[in-house]
């Protein structure tokens, strides 16, 4: 049984043809969302791609999280299912307040482009399940706002309800803690800037990505029986 | 009423401001040893129709906690001014 996965596409949005071929390639079934769809019905998962959605004008992710669709995703995570955001997606999800915290300019002011390590901290989010906490893997990063902020508090509850899924092995661009990705309290949610997506297919060079991504598919198929 | 409103948007104290820190060490460059504390934020500018001033206000403020700002990492300011009615 195949996961059905609504993959959200913005105006500006650019990564979702990458997120829609490797969860093909894995035995998914992922359907392109636009953001003036209302609906998610039938919907197992969500992912929200990278890119620049709505120009990333007046602040990246501040314009789409009033996209009629993130409605339905709001809806959709309360009730537990799994959603991912990818780079811009993850900026999303910050200014949806679906996930704490925002991403801001990288601290050298350079975009980056390049392959990193990263680290899983936990298994306990839809995204790293299937993962052992400790695995390094190699996943590129293609941004200029990805350095990860929140208040004391925040990080303080990010830690203690183990809420860090990701983290960068030498930090790139000068993110709170090192923090590459996070999880909700439900761990439902996730938010990352590395690509997996880019990391799925041997001609890619990597296929680090696999295990994210496949974490993500088994949530949803799990999510689909239990419908 | 009409009001023009002018909004700021800066940076939180204590977050990092690179743009700020690039400008400040391009100025010695040009000659200028004397500046310190350069910041670069955002200003917004917009004609809104409200009752009087406060509610304007209030308004304006609504809209920077909803949009116009991101609260975790900006602070604003707001300034009104009456456009005279023509």
């Amino acid at each position: 049984m195949s996961a059905r996965v609504a993959v959200i596409v913005f105006p500006g949005t650019n990564c979702e043809l990458d997120i829609v071929h490797a969860l093909d390639q894995l035995g998914g079934a992922p359907e392109l969302v636009f953001h003036t769809e209302t609906s998610l019905d039938g919907t197992d998962a969500v992912v929200v791609p990278g890119g620049f959605a709505h120009g990333d004008y007046l602040r990246t992710g501040a314009l789409a999280r009033f996209s009629p669709v993130m409605t339905a995703v709001a809806e959709h995570a309360a009730a537990g299912g799994p959603v991912v955001g990818v780079c811009n997606g993850f900026q999303v999800l910050t200014e949806a307040g679906l996930l704490p915290g925002a991403l801001q300019k990288n601290a050298g002011l350079k975009f980056l482009c390049e392959t990193v390590e990263c680290r899983v901290e936990t298994s306990r989010s839809v995204l790293t399940a299937g993962v052992e906490p400790g695995t390094v893997l190699r996943l590129p990063i293609n941004h200029f706002e990805g350095n990860y902020i929140c208040d004391a508090a925040t990080l303080a509850r990010l830690r203690a309800e183990d809420r860090v899924v990701l983290r960068y092995v030498d930090n790139p661009n000068g993110a709170l803690d090192d923090i590459a990705g996070i999880a909700n309290e439900r761990g439902n949610v996730v938010g990352l800037m590395p690509h997996p997506e880019r990391a799925s297919d041997r001609l890619l060079g990597s296929t680090d990505g696999v295990v994210l991504l496949q974490s993500l598919l088994d949530a949803a198929v799990a999510r689909s029986a239990a419908a | 009423m009409r009001f023009v409103v002018r909004v700021d948007v800066t940076h939180l104290p204590g977050i990092a401001d690179p743009q700020g820190a690039t400008v400040e060490r391009a100025l010695p460059a040009l000659g200028y040893t004397n500046v310190s504390e350069v910041r670069i934020g955002k200003s917004i500018r917009l004609v809104i129709d409200a009752g009087d001033a406060a509610s304007a206000h209030h308004q304006v403020a609504e809209m920077c906690e909803r949009l116009l700002a991101n609260p975790v990492i900006e602070a604003y300011s707001i300034e009104i001014t009456e456009l005279a009615a023509t």
